[in-house]
């Protein structure tokens, strides 16, 4: 039975109660009563509640992530201005592409949470203009063992399936870690990338006074206000009890979104677009007027609903997904309308853009909203909080190696990181992703970066993403900068060269000193190691209030780097491909243990030193394998993290996409003599990269890396069905591949059955 | 020489199959909007793999009320070639041009991964460049490839040797495990008796350049534009 707009009921008075509900300080009530001249009514105070929060404003955040460096010579859209950072990629041609999390919708119904942060990254950027061609997706579980982590894994992979699958943007690549820290907040980072011409980048600005403003897409309903929001509870009748609190996407719907918006873009009739997101149709018209230094006047009575009853309050407030605001020009009304019907969509003229800089809402007629535009989305507090260097992290440090027990079998022990799910092939993920529509994937999930063409532009570009908590656990300054050496490492081993960065930030509540002061000293990691790399950082998201009832997550700043490609030659694959190629390791001779997943998995411990990262160091190696996959020397490249030099080795082996191939390679003369087995064969040390060079190249290689000065040492060969790795005479490791890809390919999908 | 793709909403491997057909293989293709119902002048019509109408309520049962596939129905009685894949095969099957019927992965997920196919029959249009027994390294990207039909469907088909294309081993041998979803047989594409529809779940256009590791699906293309060209 339809409900009657008779249910509506009176909106509450606006008092300290009602203020304080909506997480507004009593310092930015007074503020706002500053801006209006007078007490804001019951929707205008839920405007400002969300347009204020962390999430729209980063008032907690915002004077740190000015440290990122955010220039650079193909930038073309930096951070912040727009909702996507655009960057160039030669011939006319540039990339859109951000991170964004969907974190705590996730942890409370996984399916949907996942699938709408994917649905909602991909509107950011065809928002820009640009075709999406590839997602990646940053996850992070507590332990597998765990049967509601299983739950949440399902319902997360499965939702970023159904979500990116039926719109048809290949999933190609991502990273999942598994740690206990996450174990009642899993992290959902989901990462999309666009393609662009210069000419085409659309802006989200309203401007033209007159101009009409469109409401496009799916129609409005209350999702997205139930749950944190006591807004539903106290406003609605029973029938909204069990309203989800989490959005329901519609791919399909996405889908038609995408494909409409783009062909209206073609006409050049759109002044102005964005979508609607976090804090829907509030967001979308005081960012578009404020960007354009206009006021925005619309009617809410127009605004396509699929329940009735619904206040002013909830229709600006409402999160419901697949929707967009679109500012046209003034006589192209009709051919709007058409390209949307076409689609079978909604276009309705909701209002248009105004000269006073007011953002006006009315219904039915009568003023609901005054507020000047300009000072809603930009006037927005700003707060420095206070930092503490955390207690933990002295014990954290103290790690005494001597008394760590040596690995008896390290066969065993590389046996049990291969089946450790954080190290596992995430086959059983990936395969439930399309992650091949568009043909443009090159090197498929499962590589060091993955690898897409971009057809119409005739370039090939790299995408990873990459984050190791633990290190930013034991030191976030240096965990940061090696999540983005470690993205460019991966993206350099392909054969690209890195372009720009997007982030998203995750950590526990800001209000902690101890965790702001991690939040500072990531982000000044970060933003240090972007400056060396001369990686811009275009955009991206904070998320704050990670934490489970034992505490916050461990600092999570996740990188995702985009790379460009010279020339197609240059692509290179990680796995071994030719009996008889030697085997190279570029770099690092360092012997460290701390921080690993050794020490996690064996001996349950997250402790030790951060593994020591030398900027200097890391670009000599990274530029040397660079310049000799350009110089078409390198046969395969692999860089060498969580499981150390024994993983990585490994995977050369059984890396898929052909036959897995065996080696045989000795340490002896990399690491000095005494080095326990532990730290030669599964210690992290940064900065190392495993190649393979064909024997007729090895004298050019050899001369070319000794006049570099960057250090390399000949390994071994690539042979047989095995893999042996010999150190001081001793046969550390001799392991059937065969037996070891057993356990790699098959270890989460048999721990998901336990 | 003439292609047309037609573009259901929610297809999504429209622009695929386009750039293939134009790009690749350099023949003359439109894409063919769902609403239209005048397809006269092509030569070969495919339906794309996606997610027609979002899939809901049945994969492909919705998109066959779409006004041109009264038309493809007559153009296919004619004799005019129809090669539906993934989706595509799926509508052919609600449309009632293909007998049978698809069921959801016997895994319950979605698969994305190279199988193997067997080409069983290199007599129709779509394989005339194949041997029979030859081995196609293809992948496949589906929810519901599960195909089934009743006892006697499916004698007749194999009877009819309209079994074109079955998942199969290194070796050739049709096997459970080479099998992604399932399907009755382990069949993977059939045609209709007269051989001029072909449904298929893998996806041809996802193999055609070596530079995204196979190019076997090429040899699909390549035997139905010979065929036309004979």
């Amino acid at each position: 039975m339809p409900i009657s707009d008779k249910t509506q009921i009176a909106e509450p008075e606006v008092n300290e109660k009602l203020v304080l509900e909506h997480n507004i300080t009593p310092e930015e009530y007074k503020h706002i009563k500053e801006i209006l001249g007078r007490k804001p009514n019951f929707t205008e105070l839920g405007i400002f509640s969300v347009m204020w929060s962390e999430h729209c404003s980063y008032k907690n955040s915002r004077p740190v992530l000015k440290l990122f460096p955010v220039d650079g010579p193909s930038v073309l859209v930096k951070a912040g201005e727009e909702n996507a950072g655009v960057v160039d990629i030669g011939d006319g041609w540039a990339v859109s592409f951000k991170v964004e999390s969907h974190n705590h919708p996730s942890a409370i119904e996984p399916f949907q949470g996942a699938a709408t942060g994917v649905g909602g990254i991909i509107r950011d950027i065809f928002t820009m203009g640009a075709r999406p061609i590839a997602s990646l997706n940053s996850l992070r579980f507590g332990k597998l063992a765990n049967a509601r982590v299983k739950h949440l894994l399902k319902g997360v992979i499965g939702g970023i399936a159904h979500y990116g699958n039926c719109i048809g943007i290949p999933t190609v690549g991502g990273e999942i870690y598994f740690d206990e820290t996450y174990e009642a907040n899993p992290l959902v980072n989901a990462f999309c990338l666009g393609i662009i011409r210069h000419k085409d980048i659309a802006r989200g600005c309203a401007k033209g006074e007159g101009n009409p403003v469109f409401y496009v897409g799916a129609a409005t309903g209350r999702d997205g206000l139930g749950g944190a929001s006591f807004a539903s509870r106290e406003l609605t009748d029973e029938s909204h009890e069990d309203r989800p609190a989490v959005q329901v996407g519609d791919p399909f719907m996405e889908k038609l979104l995408l494909e409409a918006c783009l062909e209206l873009l073609k006409t050049g009739y759109v002044v102005g677009i964005q979508d609607m997101g976090a804090a829907g149709l509030t967001c979308s018209t005081c960012e578009t007027a404020s960007r354009g230094g206009s006021g925005i006047e619309i009617e809410l009575s127009k605004v396509p609903k699929r329940e009735t009853g619904m206040i002013p309050y909830e229709i600006m407030l409402s999160e419901s997904q697949e929707r967009m605001l679109v500012i046209a020009e003034k006589g192209k009304e009709k051919e709007v309308k058409k390209i949307f019907e076409k689609w079978d969509l909604h276009a309705v003229e909701i209002g248009h853009v105004t000269g006073d800089g007011i953002m006006r809402v009315r219904n039915n007629g009568r003023i609901v909203v005054e507020i000047p535009a300009r000072k809603i989305a930009e006037d927005s507090p700003v707060y420095i909080r206070e930092e503490k260097r955390p207690e933990y992290l002295k014990e954290a440090a103290e790690l005494d190696e001597e008394k760590l027990e040596e690995p008896g079998d390290c066969n065993d022990v590389l046996a049990r990181l291969l089946d450790d799910p954080t190290i596992s092939s995430k086959k059983w993920v990936y395969e439930q992703y399309d992650h091949m529509v568009m043909t443009n994937t090159v090197l498929r999930p499962g590589s060091d970066a993955a690898v897409l063409r971009v057809k119409p532009a005739g370039k090939y570009l790299a995408l990873s993403s990459d984050c190791n908590s633990t290190y930013c656990y034991l030191d976030p300054y240096t965990g940061g900068r090696i999540a983005v050496a470690e993205s460019a490492r991966n993206v350099i081993c392909s054969g690209a060269k890195p372009l720009a960065v997007t982030d998203c930030l995750n950590f526990g509540n800001p209000m902690k000193p101890e965790i702001f002061w991690q939040f500072k000293k990531c982000v000044e990691g970060l933003a240090d190691a972007c400056r060396s790399f001369n990686t811009p950082v275009t955009g991206g998201n904070v998320s704050f209030y990670n934490e489970n009832p034992r505490g916050p997550i461990d600092p999570t700043p996740v990188v995702c780097m985009v790379g460009l490609f010279e020339s197609e030659k240059h692509i290179t694959g990680s796995r071994f491909m030719n009996e008889g190629d030697l085997v190279y390791l570029i770099g690092g001779n360092r012997v460290e243990i701390g921080g690993s997943q050794y020490l996690k998995n064996i001996f349950g411990m997250k402790k030790g030193k951060c593994p020591i990262l030398d900027i200097e160091e890391e670009k000599a190696v990274q530029s040397l394998c660079y310049e000799s996959i350009k110089k078409g020397l390198i046969r395969s490249a692999h860089d060498c993290s969580e499981g150390g030099l024994a993983v990585a080795l490994s995977e050369c082996c059984i890396m898929p996409g052909g036959e897995f191939m065996g080696a045989c390679v000795d340490l002896t003369q990399v690491y000095p003599g005494d080095s326990s087995k532990a730290s030669v064969l599964f210690g992290e040390s940064q900065s190392r990269i495993i190649v393979t060079i064909a024997p007729e190249n090895a004298g050019k290689f050899d001369s070319f890396a000794g006049s570099s000065g960057t250090g390399v040492h000949r390994i071994g060969t690539v042979k047989g069905k095995k893999l042996v790795i010999k150190f001081n005479g001793d046969d550390l490791i001799n392991s059937e591949i065969d037996r070891m890809a057993e356990k790699y390919f098959g270890s989460i999908g048999a721990k998901l059955k336990l | 020489m003439k292609f047309g793709v037609v573009v259901f909403p929610g297809s999504n491997c429209d622009h695929d199959c386009y750039y293939v057909l134009n790009d690749v293989m350099k023949v003359k293709t439109d894409y063919i909007w769902h609403k239209q119902d005048e397809i006269s002048g092509y030569d070969c019509i495919v339906l794309p793999g996606g997610f027609s109408y979002g899939d809901y309520l049945r994969t492909g049962a919705i998109a066959r009320f779409s006004p041109v596939m009264k038309s493809l129905i007559e153009y296919a009685e004619k004799g005019g070639l129809v090669i539906g894949i993934c989706n595509g095969f799926q509508i052919l099957l609600e449309s009632g041009l293909l007998p049978g019927a698809m069921l959801r992965n016997e895994s319950l997920s979605f698969v994305c991964r190279d199988v193997r196919l067997n080409v069983e029959n290199s007599r129709v249009p779509f394989t005339s460049c194949c041997k029979k027994g030859e081995i196609l390294e293809i992948p496949v990207a589906h929810g519901e490839g599960n195909y089934y039909a009743d006892e006697k469907t499916i004698k007749m088909l194999e009877d009819g040797g309209r079994v074109v294309f079955r998942y199969c081993g290194r070796d050739g041998k049709a096997s459970k495990e080479a099998n992604p979803n399932g399907s009755i047989n382990d069949i993977a594409g059939i045609c209709n008796e007269k051989g001029n529809v072909l449904g298929m779940m893998p996806h041809p256009e996802r193999c055609s350049e070596k530079i995204l590791g196979s190019a076997d699906g090429k040899k699909i293309f390549n035997s139905i534009i010979s065929h036309l060209t004979r």
